[in-house]
């Protein structure tokens, strides 16, 4: 069994920040990450990037290097490759290492999940070469590898930082298919006089649209009737734009309609999450520290509402400091003196969010998917499926998941929880907040059996029948 | 598996491990990302799903979506969350295996 | 509109009494809880049971075995009307056991039962050998087992969904979403929910499972309920490997194997525990050691609603004629029995059942 003043579940920019902070005023802390190094999947293995992929990925990847470096701490133990399945009793995490099992005791539980892609249900979604724009990313900070002949369908910035980081592998993407339209932008000018204030992600934005434009990318805008064809693997990309069709044959698809907070772990130990309408996703409820009503569990970052890497390591860090004056290491003037300059980058990082927010919004055609379109991978669900479980009286995805299987794979509702929820709310006029959600259960993540009854020698209860 | 794959190194790495997949031998970037070297290496699909039978690949590379499993020393693990190493042993999932004509490798 | 039934509950155990009184050509009215209500009918094991029941009580072992007798033709006619395959198998089930002193002691009160039912309890006794030709992934720590041939599992929540598919297309209504708070009666009775809704009926049939503990006595039940919790655990989808069901494990018709299930009295709390899972894990593997390497995808923790007997409690409310508390803590088993048999009961019909031994007047303080 491992104890520590805290324990921090992810290694991403919050869950590193708040692990350095934690531990500079003396805490104990326990570091636990699913993968082989830190970073979170912002700055994924940004320790080893070369220079030449450093050169593709750009200064805002490269910056992970301050945060992983701090992780270098008398007081920070970083167990990498642990994947958590359970939190028991508020304070006990039970992960899996190696093939092994393993518990963890911690006064204090710090959440830095982060952000899932938004499930885009389009058709064809499931077929092979389609992936969502996060992973090509991915492959490309990871493994140093490109997606040829892709289209990126969607919206939001993401879209065109990926676009951009393929044209500087020398691998551009064939063309963007995005769906915001005009009267998205037009909504969105009202925000941008707060937008201002975020300038630098403006001007950001700008310049990777420029980049775009000289490298000859075709950006078709307002796309709607989006679909993947293909048999055995994506080979085109069908669309209207102004009531033209639109086939591009390609063969790999990278979907991406903004990314939603991951609350698997807050919800499996009953937190309380509301409806954010702005962002059209679930986040948990927490105060301007980070804490729940679970009083032991904090969370920060992006698993706690969706504000990038900047503000989720600004977040960390305040975190922390809430948990080191709980745990007496410091006084409430103490915490709040620290957390003021925290507090106002933080202001100045969230800026420009209503403005992006609005600007590119979820593709309308993924929220509401045609009737034969598959919503639950896992199971094979399709949309039609949940909207004929609201005429069989189900009110929320509870029920519906009894009836049809949705979300009882092994992804455990991570890339269907919100279109279902989505479905059945439209479907009987409720609103999402009183639609609810999937009740998460363990094993957050698969684990084996084998594994898990390892730890019977621990401790167990008498089976009967 | 296909020579064609649309997934490409930019840089390959030079220092490659032998390992199998099914009944193919391939050679793949040591310590890399195993579902992205194999995508590289031309594997796809990945599995095929227990209900229907349809192709999956990778699909997050960020073990959330458990498209990519493959089973290694009997258990189906996910292969976006696994580094190449030498002498992997590598197979569909059993029940793709079980499922007659779809999935093997 | 006035309706025949209200039934209180829209579970498994409500649904297929009102599926039974929709096909006696009855008006009826389900009033089911909402999305996060405690049920029973989301979290059970699946068997079709009938070994180890009623050791005590031979007539909850008969009620039992003429419920799976009915099982195959109601799930026939219920998969027919609705087009859902209800998974049933009834090709017998195991008592798996780990030391031959349990296997022998099983086996002696199976005898004593077996007399007091006329012989009609057909179960044999298999040794390790024998098991593992039925059986080929069963360890070795299993001694043996005892195969019943009446046992079998079923498909419990595409039961759920049929049974809310096709109440809805005899024409029975069901309100979702509803909170009993009163039951009233003057010459008929009226249900009355926290929203307001209010429901007339000639009869009512309060079966709200663990919800029936409160209502109960207001309506003159002592509906002596307790819940009791069972972590259940799923693995991932496997190729065969179990071919008959058993208490310890089964292979559910979509391919994972649902492990279970702990027994715990720990009131309405239905979290999952490390612990639990630990054990459920640990003796799964004794049974069925390759399920060393599968993944647990899904595990919940489900509440019994146990009365002090463990036996099912129907009963007419001595205060209001006309009510009838219908619970029991095997609603799968017992489906094809509250569907086909119940009925008449409720109707006071010349060919009910004798459900006297089931009545709360076993409660009763001498």
């Amino acid at each position: 069994m491992h104890s520590a003043d805290l324990i921090v579940i992810g290694a991403g920019p919050a869950g590193m920040s708040a692990a350095r902070r934690a531990a500079g005023s003396g805490l104990s802390v326990l570091l636990l990450d699913e993968q082989p190094t830190p970073g979170g999947q912002i700055y994924r293995d940004v320790d080893r990037a070369s220079k030449t992929r450093g050169a593709i990925l750009g200064s805002d990847f490269t910056d992970g290097r301050a945060l992983t470096r701090g992780l270098a701490h008398e007081n920070i133990t970083h167990l990498r490759g642990a994947v958590v399945w359970q939190i028991e009793e508020a304070t006990r995490v039970n992960f899996t290492r190696n093939g092994k099992a393993e518990l963890a005791e911690g006064r204090r539980i710090l959440l830095a999940t982060g952000a899932l892609e938004r499930p885009m249900p389009v058709p064809g979604w499931t077929l092979p070469g389609v992936m969502t724009a996060g992973a090509a990313q991915i492959m490309l900070k990871q493994s140093d590898i490109a997606c040829e002949r892709a289209v990126l369908v969607g919206s939001g910035p993401l879209l065109y930082l990926v676009a951009t980081q393929m044209v500087r592998a020398g691998v551009p993407p064939l063309a963007l298919v995005e769906t915001q339209t005009k009267a998205d932008l037009a909504r969105s000018l009202r925000h941008l006089g707060g937008a201002l204030r975020g300038w630098p992600y403006l001007l950001k934005g700008l310049r990777m649209l420029w980049e775009l434009r000289r490298a000859g990318i075709t950006r078709h805008v307002g796309a709607s009737d989006i679909a993947v064809e293909g048999d055995r693997n994506a080979s085109g990309v069908t669309f209207r734009v102004g009531g033209i069709g639109h086939r591009i044959a390609c063969d790999t698809v990278l979907l991406h309609h903004g990314v939603v907070p991951n609350t698997q772990a807050a919800r499996s130990i009953d937190i309380p999450h509301r409806w954010d309408d702005a962002q059209g996703c679930f986040a948990p409820e927490c105060d301007e520290w980070g804490r729940t009503a679970v009083s032991t569990v904090f969370i920060a970052g992006d698993g706690a509402g969706i504000g990038g890497a900047r503000a989720a390591a600004l977040a960390g860090e305040i975190s922390a400091l809430e948990i080191a004056r709980d745990l007496g290491r410091m006084t409430e003037e103490e915490r709040d003196a620290e957390a003021r300059p925290l507090r106002s980058g933080l202001g100045a990082e969230r800026a420009a969010r209503p403005f992006i927010d609005s600007a590119y919004p979820p593709y309308p055609g993924a929220l509401a998917p045609a009737d034969d379109t598959i919503v639950c991978r896992c199971e094979e669900v399709t949309a039609g499926d949940i909207r004929r479980t609201a005429g069989l009286g189900c009110l929320g995805p509870n029920q519906a998941k009894a009836f049809v299987r949705a979300g009882m794979g092994p992804c455990q509702g991570r890339y269907c929880g919100l279109s279902v929820t989505r479905i059945l709310s439209d479907m009987n006029g409720i609103p999402p907040d009183a639609t609810g959600y999937y009740r998460i259960r363990p094993p957050l993540k698969p684990v084996t059996l084998g594994e898990i009854a390892a730890l019977a020698e621990h401790e167990t209860v008498e089976v009967g029948k | 598996m296909k020579p064609d794959s649309p997934f490409r190194e930019i840089d390959p790495e030079t220092d490659r491990v032998t390992v199998r997949f099914g009944s193919s031998e391939l050679s793949l970037p040591r310590g890399e990302n195993l579902a992205g070297a194999l995508l590289v290496a031309g594997v796809m699909p990945f599995r095929h799903t227990p209900l229907s039978g349809a192709p999956r690949g990778p699909f997050c590379m960020m073990g959330a979506c458990y498209d990519c499993l493959v089973e290694i020393d009997g258990i189906n693990r996910q292969a976006c969350m696994l580094q190449v190493t030498e002498g992997l042993q590598i197979e569909r999932p059993s029940i793709n295996r079980a499922i007659k004509g779809a999935g093997n490798a | 509109m006035t309706s025949d039934y209200a039934i209180i509950g829209g579970g498994i155990v409500g649904l297929s009494t009102a599926w039974g009184l929709l096909k006696r050509g009855l008006r009826v009215t389900v009033l089911d809880g909402d999305d996060g209500s405690f049920r029973a009918s989301r979290g059970n094991f699946g068997l079709v049971w009938v070994q180890s029941k009623g050791m005590n009580q031979p007539r909850y072992a008969q009620w039992s075995q003429a419920s799976a007798a009915a099982w195959a033709d109601f799930a026939a006619e219920l998969g027919d009307a609705t087009g859902h395959d209800l998974g049933l198998e009834q090709r017998g089930g195991y008592d798996l056991h780990f030391s031959e002193e349990s296997l022998e002691a099983t086996v002696a009160k199976y005898e004593i039962l077996k007399q007091k039912l006329g012989g009609n309890y057909p179960y044999e006794v298999l040794g390790h050998n024998a098991l593992r030709l039925e059986e080929p992934a069963i360890g070795p720590r299993v001694v043996g087992a005892i195969l019943h041939h009446q046992d079998g599992h079923a498909n419990p929540l595409r039961l759920l969904r049929a049974l809310a598919d096709d109440v809805r297309r005899l024409g029975g209504v069901i309100l979702n979403g509803k909170r009993v708070t009163r039951v009233d009666k003057t010459d008929l009775f009226r249900i009355s929910c926290d929203d307001g809704t209010e429901v007339e009926a000639r009869k009512t049939v309060l079966s709200a499972g663990l919800g029936a503990a409160a209502l109960g006595p207001m309506m003159g039940f002592k509906a002596p309920i307790r819940p009791q919790r069972g972590q259940v655990m799923v693995t991932e989808k496997l190729p065969k490997l179990i071919n008959r069901p058993s208490l310890i494990a089964r292979q559910v018709d979509e391919g994972g194997i649902q492990i279970g299930a702990t027994n715990e009295e720990v009131g309405l709390d239905d979290t999952v525990t490390q612990p639990g899972l630990s054990g459920l894990a640990a003796e799964a593997i004794a049974a069925f050691p390759v399920l060393a390497k599968a993944q647990l995808v899904r595990s919940w923790g489900a509440l019994r609603i146990l009365s002090p007997d463990g036996l099912p409690i129907y009963q007419q409310s001595p205060d209001m004629p006309g009510a009838y508390l219908v619970t029991c803590h095997s609603g799968v088993t017992l489906a094809a029995a509250h569907a086909r048999f119940l009925p008449a009961w409720l109707e006071g019909a010349d060919a009910a059942p004798d459900l006297e031994v089931f009545s709360e007047t076993r409660f009763t303080v001498s």
